[in-house]
C-alpha cells in the first residue's frame, strides 16, 4: 500500500517538476509548482514527518506560492511567453547535457552507497517521531543556534524585500506625470469621459455628447517618454 | 519501501530543476526552478532522517523552507524593481548590472 502510494505522488511530484520547466505561461509553471508542492508533502507524511509536511503546506503552497501569483500577476508573462523554445539549440543541448551529468553523478552517488543492504524500513521510531513536540524540542535544545540565525535571517530579507521594492519618494516622482488624484476636487478630468459627477448631473443623456478629442496624440505617449528621459 | 525509491525522486526532481535553471531566461521561472533544486533536497534530508530515525534531519529541511522563503522575498522585489525601472524582465538581456 506504501508502495502505491508512494508512486502515485512521486509521479505526481514529477510532473510538477517537468511542468514547472517546460511550460511556456509563467503563471502555469507557478500552478505546477503548486502541484509538485503538495505531492511532495505527501511524500513526507509517508515518510512520518508530519509537522514538516503540514508546515511544506501552509508555508510553501500557501504563502511562498501566493506571493510568486502576485508578482507573476504584477509583472506578466513578458511580451515573449515562448522563452524556452526560443533558446538558441546550443544553450539547450548545453543545458539538457549538465542536467544530465548531474542526474548520472547522483545516481552513481545513491547506488554506490549499498543503502539498500541496511533493509528497507528503517530506524524504529519513535512514538513522538515527526511531531511538532519533537521539533519543537529539538529547535529549541540542539538547534537554539541554527533558530535564532534562520529568524535573524527572516528580518533581514523582510527589510531587504521593502527596501528593493518599495516606491520611492511617492507615487507622482515614480509614475511621471500622470495625476496621483485625477478628481473632481484637484484636477477636474475632460469632459464626456464618464465621472461621478457628469453620471449624477444626467450629462450625455440630456445633454447631447461631444465629439471626443484627442488632441492629436496617444494618451501613453507622454507617460513613455518620460520614463526614457528617466532612464 | 527503500530509502533508495526517495533518493531517486530526489536526484531526477534535482537534475529538472538545474535544467530547468539554465534553459529558462524569465527570472520568475528561474526563481521556481530554484525552489524544485531546494525542494529535492529537503525530500532527501527528510528520507535520511526517516532512515536513522533522528529528528535532525526535519530541522535541516525546515531551516532550508526560512532560506527559501528568504530567497523568494529578495529575489521578487529584485524582480519587482526591474519592473519598476522598466528594464526587460529577461535574463539575456540584463547584461550589464551598473545603476
Amino acid at each position: 500500500m506504501t508502495f502505491l502510494f508512494f508512486f502515485i505522488f512521486a509521479g505526481f511530484a514529477l510532473a510538477g517538476a517537468a511542468g514547472v520547466v517546460v511550460l511556456r505561461n509563467p503563471f502555469y509553471c507557478v500552478l505546477s509548482l503548486v502541484v509538485h508542492l503538495i505531492s511532495l508533502a505527501l511524500l513526507f507524511l509517508l515518510l512520518e514527518a508530519q509537522f514538516v509536511a503540514v508546515a511544506q503546506i501552509v508555508v510553501y503552497a500557501g504563502a511562498v506560492m501566493v506571493l510568486y501569483v502576485f508578482v507573476v500577476a504584477y509583472v506578466g508573462g513578458g511580451d515573449k511567453p515562448d522563452q524556452l523554445w526560443s533558446a538558441s539549440w546550443r544553450q539547450k543541448a548545453l543545458a539538457i547535457g549538465f542536467a544530465t551529468l548531474i542526474f548520472i553523478e547522483l545516481a552513481i552517488a545513491i547506488l554506490g552507497t549499498a543503502l539498500s543492504s541496511l533493509g528497507t524500513e528503517g530506524a524504529k521510531l519513535s512514538a513522538t517521531y515527526g511531531t511538532p513536540a519533537q521539533i519543537g524540542e529539538l529547535l529549541l535544545t540542539d538547534f537554539l543556534l541554527a533558530f535564532e540565525l534562520a529568524s535573524m535571517l527572516l528580518l533581514v530579507a523582510a527589510i531587504g524585500a521593502v527596501a528593493l521594492a518599495g516606491r520611492r519618494g511617492g507615487i507622482a516622482e515614480d509614475e511621471g506625470n500622470l495625476s496621483p488624484r485625477h478628481g473632481a476636487v484637484d484636477t477636474p478630468s475632460p469632459a464626456a469621459t464618464g465621472s461621478m459627477a457628469e453620471g449624477v448631473s444626467g450629462y450625455g443623456v440630456t445633454t447631447p455628447l461631444p465629439e471626443p478629442q484627442f488632441e492629436g496624440r496617444e494618451l501613453e505617449q507622454p507617460v513613455r517618454a518620460a520614463a526614457e528621459d528617466d532612464r | 519501501m527503500s530509502i533508495n525509491w526517495y533518493l531517486l525522486v530526489s536526484a531526477i526532481i534535482f537534475s529538472l530543476g538545474a535544467a530547468g535553471v539554465t534553459i529558462r531566461r524569465n527570472p520568475l521561472v528561474i526563481l521556481l526552478c530554484l525552489e524544485l533544486m531546494l525542494n529535492a533536497g529537503n525530500l532527501a534530508l527528510i528520507g535520511f532522517s526517516r532512515m536513522w530515525g533522528d529528528g535532525a534531519g526535519e530541522i535541516f529541511a525546515i531551516v532550508v523552507m526560512v532560506i527559501a522563503a528568504c530567497e523568494v522575498a529578495i529575489g521578487l522585489g529584485i524582480i519587482v524593481a526591474l519592473y519598476r525601472r522598466r528594464l526587460p524582465v529577461d535574463v539575456d538581456e540584463l547584461k550589464d548590472l551598473h545603476g
